[in-house]
């Protein structure tokens, strides 16, 4: 269990002040002047050091994704965009971080610029956060106030600007070329890669997107060292990392904790439990709605971090725990799912567009059971062919629950469409509609 | 260069191209639908998926580039699935309504369903249906069939300039429109429809007319502007049913303007099929004898100073050689080739062509455009432009009356004063250029002052560095297609059309001449009309002579670059119509002055002898100047009236466009919109 005093996150839920000066006394804005004076090479190799990996669901070493920006400005400025489009069903966590603990923000997108040579930087916060919006609007003001960004960002001589995009609530804006697309002005749909945004990113120059939380625990880590990040946690999945649990259990929550803590631990721990005790537990998606689910014997023994995930053919994500106790109806949670995703496909590429409808449209008759057993198969390899063949990952997104849902619960499928058959005297009737 | 394997073969390619590219290279060919080489990457059908080793996913080979030691293979176990899924996918919501398609036959979802298909549906889920688009009396939609592959959003976004198509909702629902509905105002709309791998935009005029397995199709010159452009003709049996482009890529590259794409209805109407020789002021019918015997009688004793021919904007280079040398024998010089009086200077070639060349265009780095309007005028060299300017810096100024040309253009002032004025800034723009280039229109050549103008431009060329060893910046843009061939073959001589008039000749000969004011030929004047539509110069002739459209002859165009090119009959003239060197070659006989030649060959033999230009067919060498002595006219008597647009109606410039509805359509449609945004 992770001890308070390795804790990054410590106005988590919001019991102190969000203001500079809060953000002053918990240690943010520390010896920023300091970081930044040992260059922009030693902050990347810091960070490659602590072994972070990226907080929006991929995982991709975060130290890394920033030695990939060009090493020389040219004509070209360099860009920091930072993912704040939270719209992953069931995640909650940089909500928290943006409205209750915006100051690690800005200092992170402070030290990664400067680590990435860029002088402007943008935050691309969802639509819908708009109280969230506010206060980071805040804490930016108060930054540019007291100097730490601006012209002279903390007497370091870099010009550093930040800057607040509000988005429109579309979830594919969460990728982050379709984040560059609607940054830029135009429809949000994902581009072809490569060229990587690392090449040809914001208006055509090189840019680095990141999650929230990857930026906001940068200066923590820079502050108190890699060897200690690196510390924490499981070999090649070190650090801390904010679990959003929530569905049903006794008391949903974020909560802060090291990767690979034991799912069972964080539930019992800090979200009281599964209602009705841990035997009443039916299935968890691990990582928000876009990985596959796990039964509960999985559940028993799993750790929380991305490789031991990623061994049950689930992922971490974005290590928002969705909890399912023996009353769901998994079906039509999955169904439900798949509506979300066939609502939110940009259209652009073809196995998605299509793909996503007609995982939904099989899925609500699976709901009912009106359907018939080998269409489990075909709804399978249907989403087979999303799977891997789209320009972005959301394809994927949509597919995985599914093959999910059919590897560990097809006998309640069977048993679904079973039930309906028999609920007829005569075979049912084909209908076209719905 | 990166050397990579396509299936086990070996092939070196430019870095930066695509695997695409490479498999093509390669000799393998890759199914697509929204990649298509003359616009932007999409990425968005997915069905050009390729495996390449060391990549885990299949790699959708149209957006990704090369690199050196890259193993690709176009046809494994992996890529056929995965291809097999996307057709699956595209078709599930695609109405299969091939056999009331009109694309069907030309279809590429058809055609790759035939590799990728599969022989029956799995989706048991109704079908998407999409509410159509009127998208102008052009293009029809069925947006049903439409598989969002987006390419007619970047084609009007890229090369016709006109950002009007757009996607609007997402997923499922996205749709391709114009978001407020909408007739598209480009003139280039027609290449929708070829672009178009589905049926969703087809043909309006052309909806359920034939298949394209029934058509013969024919090799032609599209006559329509002086372009040239390459152009298929397509016929069923006697009748011309639709006009596509052919690739050339120094002309048209692979596209057509709508007048000539469109216009070819108006090839069954209003159209002579018969002689008529007017009697007591009617029109009667008349054999060809009886036509002939009437201009040969009236032709008698009148001495060669009173007669005159002159040539209109759509014939052929033999035509008017044979009614040059029909005159020669009749002892008259009187020749004219300019119904708008255009000012031209024929004894030098470069005087009068567009001697950069079209696809010379996207070498330049500065353009100064004179009284033209190149989007009305060409189309296809106005996108040749377009092209240029999305690529590099490419400043444009122009001096004449503003209008959109789909690109940036800096408006200089429309007063011809601007020639002679030494201190506009965009001098040295052309100046600091290596490859400048200006346009001269024939809103500035058409006019009393054409002349000086003429040698105002080129004197203007000469002080900023236009003309070069090794490069010719100096540019006439023609709009008759027959101009160009008319001046090569000398078909300006004796009396101007002007002192033809109001009596100034006793027998006027048009040889297809309908573009100017017939009410001021003098009363008494005989007219003859050969030509193949019943349009103003038949309304005032005494003999008319049934002659053959573009696509009923043999013929030969020069374009306003000076490219020689031919044109193939695709159908017969209707009637007693011939083609028209045949006409002049039979009258010639019947008047005693028996022309040399019974066949086409033996005419366009002393033609490439009379002009060597004429034998050098499709081949335009490029060539820089050395004597820049300009054309005759006096470079300082220009006059104070404002350079105007010389076409007021791009849609109706000619006999065949007059007589098309779907050309009366479009010029109503315009007129509908600009009433819409003068509101």
């Amino acid at each position: 269990m992770l001890s308070d005093k390795d804790r990054i996150f410590t106005n988590l839920y919001g019991q102190h002040d969000f203001g500079l000066n809060g953000a002053r006394a918990r240690g943010d804005w520390d010896g920023t002047a300091a970081i930044l004076a040992r260059g922009p090479e030693a902050i990347v190799e810091e960070m490659k050091a602590s072994g972070l990996r990226g907080r929006g669901g991929a995982g991709f070493p975060t130290g890394m994704k920033w030695s990939f920006m060009p090493k020389q400005e040219s004509e070209r400025p360099h860009y920091l965009v930072v993912n704040a489009d939270e719209s992953e069903p069931g995640t909650c966590k940089d909500r928290d971080i943006l409205r209750h603990d915006p100051h690690k923000l800005v200092e992170g997108c402070l030290i990664a610029s400067f680590a990435m040579r860029a002088h402007a930087c943008y935050i691309y916060i969802r639509g819908e956060f708009y109280n969230e919006a506010v206060n980071l609007q805040i804490a930016i003001d108060e930054a540019y106030e007291a100097g730490l960004i601006g012209d002279n960002a903390c007497g370091s001589g870099w010009k550093f600007d930040l800057y607040l995009h509000r988005g429109a609530g579309a979830y594919i804006c969460g990728e982050e070329t379709a984040l560059l697309e609607s940054l830029e002005g135009k429809k949000g749909m994902p581009r072809l890669k490569p060229p990587f945004p690392a090449a040809v990113g914001l208006y055509g120059c090189p840019t680095t997107v990141n999650n929230v939380e990857s930026i906001a625990v940068a200066p923590t880590i820079l502050r108190r060292g890699a060897a200690w990040f690196s510390a924490l946690g499981r070999p090649k999945n070190s650090g801390t990392k904010l679990f959003c649990i929530s569905g049903h259990v006794n008391k949903p929550c974020n909560v802060e904790e090291e990767l690979g803590i034991p799912l069972r631990e964080l539930i019992d721990t800090y979200a009281g439990g599964v209602r009705g005790g841990w035997d009443n537990l039916l299935a968890v998606i691990p990582g928000g709605a876009s990985v596959p689910l796990l039964p509960k014997a999985t559940c028993d023994t799993i750790l929380m971090d991305f490789d031991s995930l990623r061994d049950v053919k689930s992922g971490l994500g974005t290590a928002a725990v969705i909890v399912m106790d023996k009353s769901t109806d998994v079906i039509k949670a999955i169904a439900r799912l798949s509506q979300f995703y066939k609502h939110e496909s940009c259209g652009q590429c073809t196995p998605c567009r299509e793909g996503t409808g007609w995982m939904m449209r099989v899925m609500n008759r699976m709901v009912q059971g009106r359907a018939e057993p080998e269409e489990i198969d075909t709804l399978e390899q249907v989403t087979r062919q999303v799977e891997g063949h789209t320009i972005c990952a959301l394809g994927d997104a949509a597919a995985w629950p599914i093959q999910g849902l059919i590897r560990h619960f097809r006998p309640v499928m069977l048993e679904r469409i079973a039930h309906y058959k028999a609920g007829r005297s005569s075979p049912p009737m084909k209908i076209a509609a719905e | 260069m990166a050397k990579v394997t396509v299936d086990g073969i070996e092939v070196e390619i430019a870095n930066g191209s695509s695997v695409l590219q490479a498999a093509e290279a390669a000799g393998k060919e890759i199914p697509r639908f929204c990649y298509h080489e003359r616009l932007s990457i999409a990425g968005n059908c997915r069905m050009c998926l390729v495996e390449i080793e060391k990549m885990p996913k299949p790699v959708a080979s149209c957006g990704q580039p090369v690199g050196d030691g890259m193993v690709i293979k176009t046809d494994t176990e992996m890529v056929r699935k995965a291809r097999r899924g996307v057709m699956e996918f595209l078709l599930i919501n695609h109405p299969l309504d091939c056999p009331i398609c009109d694309q069907g036959g030309e279809c590429d979802l058809q055609d790759q369903a035939m590799g990728y298909g599969s022989d029956h549906s799995r989706y048991t889920e109704n079908k998407r249906a999409v509410k159509d688009k009127n998208l102008g009396p052009l293009v029809k939609t069925v947006m049903t069939r439409c598989i969002q592959c987006t390419r007619c959003i970047r084609f009007a976004t890229e090369i016709a300039g006109v950002p009007e198509l757009g996607a609007t909702a997402r997923g499922e629902t996205m749709e391709v429109g114009t978001y407020v509905e909408k007739a598209l105002t480009s003139e280039l709309s027609g290449n929708l429809i070829d672009i178009c791998p589905v049926g969703a935009l087809t043909s309006k005029p052309y909806a359920f007319v034939a298949r394209p397995w029934e058509l013969k199709k024919t090799d032609g010159i599209d006559v329509l502007d002086a372009v040239g452009a390459n152009i298929r003709i397509d016929a069923r049996g006697p009748e011309v049913l639709r006009i596509l482009p052919r690739l050339n890529e120094d002309v048209n590259e692979e596209w057509l303007a709508d007048k000539s794409r469109f216009a070819v209805d108006g090839l069954k109407r209003r159209r002579l099929d018969s002689c008529w020789v007017r009697r007591d002021g009617k029109l009667h019918k008349a054999t060809w004898p009886e036509a002939f015997d009437a201009i040969a009688g009236k032709l008698r004793g009148l001495d060669g100073s009173r007669i005159g021919a002159v040539a209109g904007n759509l014939a052929d280079a033999e035509s008017m050689f044979a009614l040059k040398e029909l005159f020669a024998a009749l002892g008259s010089p009187n020749l004219d080739c300019r119904q708008d009086g255009a000012a031209a200077d024929a004894t030098r070639r470069d005087f009068y062509t567009f001697n950069t060349s079209i696809a010379g265009i996207e070498e330049a780095d500065a353009l100064l455009l004179i009284g033209t309007n190149p989007r009305h005028e060409a189309p296809l060299i106005n996108a040749r432009i377009r092209k240029r300017t999305q690529g590099a810096r490419f400043p444009i100024a122009a001096i004449g009356a503003p209008a959109d040309l789909t690109y940036k253009v800096e408006w200089l002032g429309d007063s011809p004063s601007l020639l002679a004025d030494g201190s506009l800034a965009f001098l040295q723009v052309l100046r600091d250029a290596k490859k400048p280039m200006v346009i001269v229109g024939q809103g500035a050549l058409a006019r009393p002052d054409g002349a000086s103008v003429l040698a105002a431009v080129w004197k203007l060329a000469e002080s900023v560095g236009i003309l070069l060893p090794d490069w010719h910046g100096f540019n006439v843009l023609h709009i008759a297609a027959a101009r160009v061939g008319a001046l090569d073959l000398g078909f300006l001589s004796g009396k101007a059309l002007p002192e033809m008039l109001g009596g100034g000749v006793d027998l006027l000969w048009l040889l297809g001449a309908d573009e100017f004011d017939t009410a001021k030929i003098g009363a008494d004047t005989f007219v003859v009309y050969q030509g193949h539509h019943g349009d103003r110069g038949a309304a005032r002739a005494d003999v008319i002579l049934p002659g053959a459209a573009y696509t009923e002859k043999n013929g030969t165009y020069v374009n306003t670059e000076g490219r020689v090119q031919r044109s193939l009959l695709a159908t017969h003239p209707p009637g007693e119509a011939r083609e028209d060197w045949k006409i002049v070659r039979a009258f010639s006989e019947r008047v005693g002055k028996k022309l040399p030649y019974d066949s086409i060959e033996a005419l366009r033999a002393r033609l490439e002898q009379a002009n060597p230009v004429f034998a050098r067919l499709d081949i335009l060498p490029r060539f820089g100047i050395s004597d820049t002595t300009g054309p005759a006219g006096d470079a300082t008597a220009l006059g104070s009236a404002p350079f105007a647009p010389f076409v007021q109606n791009y849609y109706q410039t000619d006999p065949i466009s007059r007589a098309s509805p779907t050309m009366a359509e479009c010029t109503e449609s315009v007129r509908a919109t600009l009433a819409v945004a003068a509101e």
